[in-house]
């Protein structure tokens, strides 16, 4: 399409100005962390390592860094599993009420995290504590599960739609067991879908905070809880900056790779 | 036991062959038998059953009732990996992250086939489909023509008692079609495996196959030769389906012919002629108005609304005329004459 030079200046800095409102704070978060004065005094006065040093140091994030990863390792797992197995059914089988659970799978990610975060801790509560279960990583794992889900499912389904049925009939028609067909055929098709779905469910529930904070007990910390817990401290703040900015590279990171390896899969099939 | 000679059974055995899906019928009972080398076509339109009775063969489908055999060994309840047949798929179903040659290789790797031996095999294979050096590269990497001969070295290679082919040249473009039909059946001559396949394109059923079968709703309207398919339809079906159909019945039977029933003449045998021309002994003419003359480069076809009525439609070679000469006919007086032999009666 032909625009004039007015018109393709305008997009431009309307291109330019909705990307700067997203990446320019960011961008300070990351300068803070190393920016030599205590109260982010701008201009830095100078470059110090110093709060990330501190960060480091500091016990409390690091047990808030563990956990964070048991919380995401774990949500992750349970996607892979129940979305590649729920993509599957979908896909490949008609049932009674499909569409339906089709439905069902998705929705998490669209309900409000603290309709689904209120919820949860309700039915963890009722349900659970009567058999002497408490709130813990386990429930944070859980609830973080009910939404990652659906990033794996969608990327297996996606790829399931595209292959159709017919390279797994021409593997059994070649003369391969059911298993050998899974393990030449389907699983080496599936591989970046899942890889791609499990880094965005990873990431997904690496800074999730509303679903959290309500599944997660006394005890249980993750990073973007210590954060938020953390933030209104004056003397804690070049530390919360750092954590952050740790936070703003882990996450950004996996969303990066899943997308190179979507966009990768697409031009070459 | 000295009278067993498996050699002497057919390559596929069809017996009372039945398939529904759900409360829909999509195959009523299918008896059919194809023997060693043979090039076979399954022809019919869209929904008659014929792929289906493919996939039952290749046991991607079990059957509601009846039974396949494949050189006189019931595989009915086999699964596709234990038959004796390989299928080229419609849409080739080639494996996209592997190699053409991995390809290939695929069905002998699967059956533990020793590595030097199967990589041998593969090669030949691609020699004997014209693709010696693309063996590393991708299929998203070759031509619909390419993969599509890719498809059939990697089920030829694993030199099947059956192969089976969907609706092999239908992605095709029109050109590329002709150039596959003529070397398919030759790679069939070569390697003197028996095939079977589908389509609903009359002309590539009648060109390439030993026999025919013609499809309809589920059921098999006519087994036989090209010729036999074509010159002597069994049915109204049949005639409609496989080229043109030229009915004569009813009042215009007994008018024109003299006699009750439904007949059938092809349009090349018909003779376009002027309303006084002499009709020969051994010949049945009728007279009507050109409705619609439509040229097609070396014929033209002549579509003649009869006056004891029903319309026949009669193609002629292009010898001796041009388009503008034929065009002009439309609306003329005529008489379409044929010989008595050319014409045949059709149960309804």
């Amino acid at each position: 399409m032909n625009l004039s030079r007015t018109a393709r200046a305008l997009l431009w800095a309307a291109l330019a100005g909705g990307l700067g409102v997203v990446y320019v704070p960011l961008l300070i978060v990351l300068l803070n962390s190393v920016n030599a004065d205590r109260t982010f005094g701008w201009p830095p006065p100078g470059f110090t390592m110093r709060w990330w040093a501190a960060a480091w140091e500091s016990g409390g994030v690091r047990d808030a860094l563990v956990t964070s990863l048991q919380a995401a390792v774990g949500a992750t797992a349970i996607a892979l599993l129940l979305g590649t197995m729920a993509a599957f059914a979908v896909q490949r089988y008609s049932f009674f009420g499909r569409e339906s659970v089709s439905l069902l799978i998705v929705l998490p990610i669209a309900l409000p995290g603290i309709v689904t975060g209120i919820a949860l801790n309700n039915a963890f509560r009722t349900v659970l504590e009567p058999f002497g279960v408490s709130l813990g990583l386990f429930t944070v794992i859980v609830g973080h599960a009910t939404f990652c889900v659906v990033t794996v499912f969608n990327n297996v389904l996606a790829r399931l739609r595209r292959l159709g049925a017919s390279i797994e009939e021409a593997s059994a028609d070649l003369g391969a067991d059911t298993f050998t067909t899974f393990r030449l055929v389907t699983f080496p098709m599936m591989r970046s879908a899942l890889l791609a779905g499990g880094l965005l469910a990873f990431a997904l529930s690496f800074d999730e905070i509303i679903v959290t904070t309500f599944t997660a007990g006394a005890g249980v910390r993750t990073l973007p809880i210590w954060i938020f817990e953390n933030l209104f401290r004056p003397n804690q703040a070049p530390v919360v900056n750092v954590v952050a900015a740790a936070l703003i590279i882990l996450s950004v990171v996996p969303i990066y790779v899943a997308q190179r390896i979507s966009g990768v899969e697409a031009t070459t099939h | 036991m000295f009278w067993f000679m498996p050699d002497q059974e057919a390559a596929v055995r069809l017996i009372g062959l039945r398939k529904s899906f759900g409360p829909v019928e999509a195959v009523s009972g299918i008896d059919l038998e194809i023997a060693d080398g043979e090039f076979f076509a399954m022809l019919g339109p869209s929904g008659s059953g014929k792929t289906t009775v493919l996939r039952m063969i290749a046991g991607f489908e079990s059957p509601t009732a009846g039974m396949v055999e494949l050189g006189g060994v019931d595989v009915t309840r086999l699964a596709p990996f234990e038959r004796d047949v390989n299928t080229v798929f419609q849409d080739y179903a080639l494996f996209p992250h592997m190699s053409v040659l991995d390809n290939v290789e695929y069905g002998l790797r699967v059956k533990k086939v020793p590595r030097s031996e199967r990589r041998e095999r593969a090669l030949a294979a691609l020699g004997s489909v014209r693709l010696d050096g693309f063996e590393r590269r991708r299929p998203s990497q070759l031509s619909g023509g390419q993969r599509q001969r890719v498809a059939l070295a990697r089920a030829l290679v694993n030199r099947p008692r059956v192969l089976l082919l969907d609706e092999p040249l239908g992605a095709l473009d029109l050109k590329l079609r002709e150039e596959m039909q003529v070397e398919l059946k030759s790679i069939q001559r070569e390697v003197g495996i028996t095939f079977l396949f589908v389509t609903h394109d009359q002309e590539e059923a009648l060109t390439m196959s030993d026999r025919v079968a013609v499809f309809d709703q589920g059921r098999i309207e006519q087994v036989g030769t090209p010729a036999e398919v074509y010159e002597r339809p069994a049915t109204p079906f049949v005639a409609s389906f496989v080229g043109t159909s030229n009915l004569i019945s009813g009042d215009a039977a007994h008018a024109v012919l003299g006699k009750g029933g439904t007949y059938s003449v092809r349009p090349e045998k018909l003779r376009l002629s002027d309303l006084d021309a002499a009709v020969g002994a051994d010949e049945h003419s009728a007279t009507g108005t050109v409705a619609e003359v439509v040229y097609a480069g070396p014929a033209t076809r002549f579509v003649v609304d009869l006056d004891v009525g029903g319309r026949l439609v009669a193609l002629q070679q292009n010898l001796q005329v041009s388009s503008m000469e034929v065009t002009e006919l439309r609306g003329s007086r005529v008489r379409l004459v044929w010989n008595r032999r050319h014409e045949f009666a059709i149960a309804s």
